[in-house]
């Protein structure tokens, strides 16, 4: 009956359910609240209703009633307050261990890069009860991505990465939008999020023509734009060695300290000079404008890839 | 009483000189009030227009009445006209200029040739903007967000912004005035707890406007010379940061919406005790709560930019201080509330319309906590949700009180009544069209439906809500015509006014109808306090219920 009047949206992701309580929460509060002030007034008005013979009487205020209704509110909101900085403080951290999948966003169109080597366009499949990192970029204007079955949304922002995670927990087809304004067919710049069962996840993920992994096509990257002659393995070249950098503080030539997290790699593969590890000189050539942001996320996922494996995602083996 | 035979014929502001000289080159503020009251009426019913069109493509999922870049400019422009040419000016410009000098019983306004400035630099603006929108119009959204509009828009993204800075200046020029006036310009024993809560609510807004107004300035001069001269200040392959846009643009744009709001709780703390026969409840509340609201606002920008790619940890500090603008509003909101208390409540037009801004807002605030919720606004921000929110506090605040204001001091303005029943008939159509046009948005919005959306024929299922909500559009629009016409036909055949028809108190009543162009004969004394209901009679034209 309601497929044309829906009322309320799937909830497919463990973000989904517990926001919708606070939601629930705060949609039985405001409409506690806007019908006390509604009646209130209705009734107001017709008991107080002018009459001859009665006249209004006058009262000045009351400072006990002030006090209660500024200390309650208060109370109540410093309760929304937290219980929304909870489920905030979820959603944006990343649980270790997390699939990672690479997102481009251009106008207008979604094009996603799995660590397996396979790419999508306006298409996300990914496995049910997994809990999955999106690593986005922009390579031109802002855009937002959006699963309102999953109750996620981050903006996508160009020269930087931006990441967002979500735990699907029921198999299906969901909405993908652009929610940030991007141009002309912003509204065209929508997609489908297709979550499925672990045994058809993979049985999808070798389905195609075979592929090489994304830190294999960074790999490859690597070895072609000749970032190995600096960038030694065996000894200390000209430039550090990378392997184990991820995730891991280093020492720059200007005295910061900056963690090379994947925003870091990113910066530095594009405007080097800004970042220079100390004890090294500033020779490495600009990459901005060179190389593509799927070719970029392929360099990333293979540095990081250089780590020891934990327990990797990746499952790619050191050179 | 002499009351209703002296205003036709007396000399007043509007009979004391004639010539269209008299009005371009006039310095009576009341003067300057009306030239801001047409020309802010007509950017209304353009900004209008392009509602119509968003709702009336809406009608359908298909992107078919306009053209994707034709839509994005309607909604745009509707934004921008609505907020920068009209809601921003509306109150302060027309009634705030209008009134304060009388309630503070003053001659004019401190500075009255910065004041006929202020409405030069405004119709240049305006007329600015409107050359761009013949000249093909901008589709940025009212936001301007860069890098799309510094280097992505193939639009007329620089007159647009030329013509919002030119504006501002006549928003900066109106808060100076008031600001000196307010300080400067009180007659005798008009001391501050004495002053009107209309005269509390624009001393708040005059301050957001003088410090914020500078910032939108600068911002938009930024986005114009990324596009002029390249400057990279926002472009992240230049080291740029595009994030640093949006901080720069809320920081004037988030206490932007006081300023659309604060001089519309003014007009309520007028209408509410005046037609209850009543002292406010808790003056000094209602309006230490206006200034509370114009400093806290000032700190709650990024609340806007929960998803944008801000810090964990600032977001936190923006989201608590959200929490904590809401409270001065909801100290208003039970004020109002408690001055009906025993009071002698009359249905007349003003307070249909306070009453419904009581709910309206009420209902706009609480969905505010919504969005300061860091774990919902995750979810809702740039849907449908958003919009009904600011809608509610836009329309079913600012437009609300800015209707009931009209109505409340039409008789003062005009010196004739406009016609009771059909006042009333239109604030209940503007009621119950505006809560047709905009409660389903806000279950759109919890669906996903994003915002600024031209084709949603993949979402089929979103359609009956959004016919619901055109069908109540232009509900509104015949709410919004209604007054135009017959305030029109009330200036000729409306009933004299005479001076004081609602036995207000305020020292504006106590001047003739319409107001001589100095205000009063000679300048009053103050004895008594704001709101002394009980030493009033009760007005004859109103007191027509049993």
């Amino acid at each position: 009956m309601f497929d044309n009047f829906p009322l309320w949206p799937t909830a497919a992701s463990s973000h989904a359910v517990t926001e919708d309580w606070v939601y629930i929460f705060l949609v039985v509060l405001s409409a506690v609240m806007s019908l006390l002030i509604f009646l209130t007034i209705v009734v107001f008005g017709m008991k107080y209703r002018r009459r001859h013979g009665r006249e209004a009487q006058q009262i000045e205020g009351s400072t006990i009633l002030e006090v209660a209704w500024t200390v309650a509110p208060l109370g109540v909101f410093l309760g929304i307050f937290a219980w929304g900085a909870v489920l905030y403080f979820d959603e944006r951290t990343p649980p270790a261990g997390a699939a990672e999948i690479y997102v481009v966003g251009k106008q207008w169109m979604w094009k996603l890069q799995h660590m397996e080597g396979v790419r999508e366009i306006n298409q996300l499949h990914i496995p049910v009860d997994r809990d999955i990192k999106l690593i986005m970029t922009s390579q031109d204007v802002i855009h937002s991505f959006f699963i309102p079955e999953f109750r996620v949304k981050q903006d996508v922002l160009p020269g930087r990465y931006t990441t967002l995670w979500f735990h699907a927990t029921k198999p299906g087809i969901y909405h993908l939008f652009c929610a940030q304004f991007c141009g002309t067919q912003h509204s065209g710049m929508i997609g489908e999020v297709v979550v499925m069962n672990a045994s058809e996840y993979q049985a999808w993920l070798t389905g195609g023509a075979p592929v090489g992994s994304l830190a294999q096509d960074g790999q490859t990257m690597f070895l072609q734009l000749g970032c190995q002659t600096c960038h030694r393995f065996d000894v200390q070249g000209r430039g550090p060695n990378l392997v184990g950098i991820f995730g891991k503080p280093v020492q720059l030539e200007d005295g910061r300290v900056v963690t090379a997290d994947e925003n870091y790699i990113r910066q530095h593969i594009l405007t080097p000079g800004r970042t220079i590890v100390s004890g090294f000189r500033n020779i490495m050539p600009s990459w901005q404008g060179q190389i593509t942001e799927e070719q970029l996320n392929s360099l990333v996922a293979y540095i990081k890839s250089l780590n020891p494996p934990p327990a990797g995602a990746a499952g790619v083996p050191n050179p | 009483m002499a009351t209703t035979a002296v205003s036709a014929e007396s000399k007043n502001y509007l009979n004391a000189e004639y010539g269209i000289r008299s009005w371009l080159l006039t310095t009576d503020h009341k003067r300057i009030a009306i030239l801001y009251l047409i020309s802010i009426t007509l950017m209304f019913f353009i900004g209008g227009y392009f509602a119509l069109l968003i709702r009336l493509e809406l009608l359908t999922p298909a992107g078919d009445l306009l053209t994707a870049d034709m839509y994005n400019k309607a909604f745009s422009m509707h934004g921008q006209i609505m907020v920068f040419f009209f809601l921003v000016p509306s109150i302060p410009a027309v009634l705030g200029n209008f009134l304060i000098p009388m309630m503070v019983g003053a001659k004019d306004l401190a500075f009255p040739r910065i004041n006929l400035l202020s409405w030069y630099v405004y119709i240049g603006g305006a007329a600015m903007y409107i050359w761009c929108v013949i000249t093909g119009g901008v589709d940025t959204g009212w936001t301007f967000y860069t890098p799309y509009s510094s280097l992505f828009s193939n639009t007329h993204v620089v007159e647009a912004c030329l013509a919002i800075f030119f504006a501002g200046f006549s928003s900066i020029l109106t808060g100076l005035n008031f600001v000196v006036t307010v300080h400067r310009m009180r007659a005798p024993g008009m001391t501050w707890t004495r002053l009107p809560l209309f005269v509390w609510s624009h001393y708040a807004t005059s301050i957001v406007m003088l410090l914020g107004t500078p910032v939108i300035a600068i911002t938009l001069v930024l986005v114009i010379l990324e596009r002029t001269l390249n400057l990279g200040i926002f472009d992240p392959s230049r080291g740029g940061d595009p994030v640093l846009f949006q901080h720069l643009f809320w920081f004037y744009s988030h206490p932007a919406v006081y300023i659309m709001i604060l001089p519309s709780m003014g007009v309520i703390s007028e209408i509410v005790p005046c037609f209850s026969r009543k002292r406010v409840f808790g003056y000094t509340f209602v309006a230490m709560a206006s200034i509370a609201i114009a400093v806290i606002g000032f700190l709650v920008w990024a609340h806007h930019m929960f998803v944008a790619g801000i810090s964990l940890y600032s977001a936190l500090v923006f989201s608590f201080l959200s929490y904590l603008v809401a409270v001065p509003s909801a100290i208003k909101v039970f004020n109002w509330t408690a001055t009906m208390y025993k009071g002698s409540v009359s249905f007349s037009t003003p307070m249909l319309y306070a009453m419904g801004f009581i709910g309206l807002f009420t209902m706009g605030g609480l969905t505010g906590l919504f969005l300061a919720c860091l774990g919902v606004d995750v979810h809702v921000h740039d849907t449908y949700f958003v919009i009904a929110h600011f809608h509610y506090i836009m329309v079913g605040g600012a437009v609300l009180g800015y209707l009931g204001g009209i109505h409340l001091w039409w008789p003062k303005i005009s010196g004739r009544l406009y016609p009771e029943a059909w006042g009333r008939l239109a604030a209940i159509i503007v009621f119950i069209g505006f809560n047709l046009t905009f409660f389903p948005q806000f279950i759109l919005g919890y669906l996903g439906m994003p915002r600024r959306y031209w084709d949603y024929s993949h979402m089929p299922e979103w359609q009956a809500l959004n016919v619901l909500s055109t069908a109540g559009a232009s509900i509104l629009a015949v709410g919004y015509l209604l007054p135009l016409a017959y305030l029109l036909w009330s200036l000729r055949y409306g009933k004299i006014a005479g001076d004081n028809p609602w036995m207000a108190t305020g020292l504006e009543w106590k001047t003739s109808s319409p107001p001589p162009t100095f205000n009063f004969e000679q300048t009053p004394e103050v004895t008594w306090e704001a709101y002394e209901y009980e030493k009033m009679p009760l007005p004859e034209e109103v007191t027509l219920e049993r």
